[in-house]
């Protein structure tokens, strides 16, 4: 393998994954008793919760003769059995019982993975263990603070996780995509504002006296009834290295201040991305809907939630058929387009990443 | 990431030799393919020792400019069974055959609190682990025990680096190191990692299990190179084959055994596995068992033994140096 210079062209079709970094690994509450086998950035994770209820994350292979741990159950205060001949380790991943011995093997040990649950997530570390500092979680606070409402899902997508985060880095694919819920044609007729640091990229695009969307005209009138009318609305787009992306959106009346900060004529949601690679070609995306009125309704909740299922099911089938298509033209290159800028500033953020880590390599 | 233990074999180039105690050889080498080595790694060398082929275990001590430059430090000791005499032929430029850093012995970030004890050349495999520690600003001490300080490599360096996290035990200054005392000072959410002679590390092992610590917070790694005796020569009896063999005192019963032609079944070679076990059938000796496989209570019982690093002595006391009038024999069944 030889290292690619930091000059490379950010159009790699498929990007490798930092591993010194923070990732979703599951749902809070999809980390339980009962071990859940995910697979995060190429590593095969046996994640469940101890008794005390904190999460750990073990390599999904036994050291001996690595039968998946994830079938296994959990046993005593903190440990996790193999299935297949008995071997108990606990949440550090070290042995503590070998049945069929009077004494443990010093050797055996599986890998166990710092962890940290935060923002109604269990995230994971694969990197190097001394760098996994947990101030380095990307924010996501709307999704535990009582200041908003919401759930979401998880989509598995059969794609690099790039494609993904160029989905949702450039906007105006909604104008075509989604055209029955959140797409006008403003999209891609207005201006966007790109801005970055070492960390954080942000599109910025706002329309003015617009007709509302079927969706916002619906959000609309659940915070006020009855409504009509023009609207201004916005985008405001932040990846959060490695692979974070929330979108503050909303429409507001037309003329009543949004654009300078009074969103009180609004409704304001914000779309929580996490997307985790899971293997080069394939990667969860962990989403969810958050909105800051009308906390209370179960209702709005579910129907947010239901509606953007629908507009993401057409993402996932546009990201498939992306990568089916890169695949299937390996001859062929990427090439650029100036909505690209978010996309390709993140593109850069993540092989500045890569190469900290020694590992900017080309992928096949 | 997680540690990969498929070996890697490679050149590694000799790029600097020097002595760091009476014995000590450290050696820098250059990996033909560089990778970071974690703290608490280590990496084989293929050594030659009287024309064949055989390999050893040495820590990496420091791991630089990601894993280009490694550094080992090899202790030459009277009955080295030839890998040390070899190793410190060494010169730079030479080139030796080599695996990646391999890891059995993994630093786990997230304890409340370590104790890293190095007993003699054990201070190899603590040398990276403690500097991690010190980098994380996590609380540690660094337990340093030999025999005297001119024996006791990177002194200095470490007293620099760590001072106050590091305690220095020397025996012939009179200040040797009190296991149980030592074992008083953890607590249930202690991590101690050791490495260092048999002996210590068994009297660590006892005096953990009777202050009814967790154990598997007890960390260690053995090469399985050191025992309660000296080793001497020893005959070994293997009557189902017709065998009567010598086993010299730089070689193992394994390694005899199948120089003999005995169709032998090992696995880790290094006394943790237990897949080298005989059945003991008599003894005119003491077996000096080497393994961290056996109980105490089955290695009491002297029905079995893990013939890659247990040997029979005829010493009845414990590190007598009286040189044997005839040497032990063990009569053994093998599978």
């Amino acid at each position: 393998m030889t290292a690619v210079s930091a000059q490379s062209s950010t159009t790699n079709k498929v990007l490798g994954y930092p591993l010194n970094v923070w990732y979703v690994a599951a749902w809070d509450k999809e980390v339980t008793r009962n071990p859940l086998s995910r697979k995060v950035a190429g590593r095969p994770l046996a994640l469940y919760r101890t008794e005390d209820g904190k999460a750990a994350a073990l390599a999904d292979a036994c050291w001996h003769r690595l039968a998946p741990l994830s079938l296994g159950k959990t046993v005593g205060k903190d440990g996790i059995q193999c299935p297949y001949h008995g071997i108990v380790y606990n949440s550090a991943g070290r042995c503590v019982s070998m049945p069929a011995q009077e004494t443990i093997n010093p050797s055996a040990t599986v890998p166990s993975f710092p962890v940290v649950e935060r923002y109604r997530y269990v995230w994971v570390w694969l990197g190097d263990p001394t760098l996994a500092d947990p101030d380095l979680v990307p924010d996501m606070h709307q999704l535990d603070s009582p200041q908003w409402a919401g759930d979401g899902e998880t989509i598995y997508a059969p794609c690099n996780f790039q494609l993904v985060l160029d989905n949702l880095m450039d906007l105006t694919h909604e104008e075509f995509i989604h055209s029955s819920s959140i797409g006008q044609d403003e999209l891609s007729e207005s201006e966007f504002v790109v801005t970055h640091d070492d960390h954080t990229v942000t599109v910025t695009r706002w329309m003015f006296n617009i007709d509302a969307p079927p969706f916002w005209l619906k959000n609309m009138r659940d915070k006020f009834p009855g409504f009509e009318g023009k609207v201004d609305r916005w985008q405001i787009i932040t990846y959060r290295s490695p692979s974070v992306i929330n979108i503050d959106v909303g429409v507001a009346k037309a003329g009543t201040g949004a654009f300078e900060g009074d969103r009180s004529q609004g409704v304001n949601g914000f779309v929580m991305n996490a997307i985790t690679p899971e293997s080069d070609k394939s990667c969860h995306y962990f989403w969810a809907f958050m909105r800051n009125y009308r906390l209370d309704s179960q209702l709005i909740t579910t129907q947010l939630r239901q509606g953007v299922h629908g507009v993401f099911g057409e993402d996932e089938a546009m990201l498939t058929a992306q990568q089916a298509a890169i695949d299937a033209n390996p001859d062929y290159e990427f090439y650029n387009l100036n909505i690209d800028a978010g996309g390709m500033w993140v593109r850069r953020l993540i092989e500045r990443q890569l190469e900290s880590e020694g590992r900017l390599v080309p992928l096949a | 990431m997680a540690a990969t233990n498929t070996e890697v074999w490679q050149y590694g180039t000799v790029v600097e030799v020097g002595s760091v105690a009476t014995n000590i050889q450290r050696i820098v080498l250059a990996p033909e393919l560089p990778v970071n080595a974690e703290p608490g790694s280590h990496i084989d060398v293929r050594v030659r020792i009287d024309g064949r082929e055989d390999r050893r275990s040495y820590s990496v001590v420091e791991s630089n400019e990601g894993g280009r430059r490694l550094a080992i430090s090899v202790l030459k000791t009277p009955l080295s069974r030839g890998g040390s005499i070899f190793m410190h032929t060494l010169q730079p430029g030479d080139q030796l055959e080599i695996t990646q850093p391999l890891q059995n012995f993994p630093l786990r970030v997230g304890a409340a609190r370590y104790i890293l004890l190095a007993g003699g050349i054990g201070i190899t495999a603590m040398i990276n682990m403690a500097r991690i520690l010190k980098n994380l600003r996590l609380d540690y001490t660094l337990v340093y025990a030999g025999r005297s300080r001119a024996a006791m490599a990177y002194l200095d360096e470490l007293q620099q680096l760590h001072g106050e996290n590091l305690v220095v035990h020397v025996d012939d200054e009179g200040t040797p190191l009190n296991v149980r005392q030592l074992v008083a000072s953890a607590t249930t959410d202690t991590e101690l990692y050791m490495c260092g002679p048999i002996r210590l590390m068994d009297a660590v092992r006892r005096a953990w299990t009777e202050a009814r610590l967790n154990y598997p917070n007890l960390r260690y790694e053995t090469f399985g190179n050191s025992g309660w005796y000296q080793p001497e020569e020893f005959i070994v009896k293997v009557p189902t084959l017709g065998l009567e063999i010598r086993v010299g005192q730089d070689n193992s019963m394994l390694e005899a055994l199948e120089d003999a032609g005995a169709d032998m079944m090992f696995g880790c070679r290094k006394g943790e596995c237990g897949l080298c076990e005989v059945r003991i059938l008599e003894l005119d000796g003491t077996i000096d068992h080497r393994d961290v496989f056996y109980s105490t209570r089955q290695q009491t019982a002297t029905t079995k033994m893990a013939c890659c690093v247990s040997r029979a002595v005829t010493s009845k006391n414990l590190l007598t140096s009286d040189p044997p009038t005839a040497p032990a024999v063990v009569t053994i069944a093998v599978p």
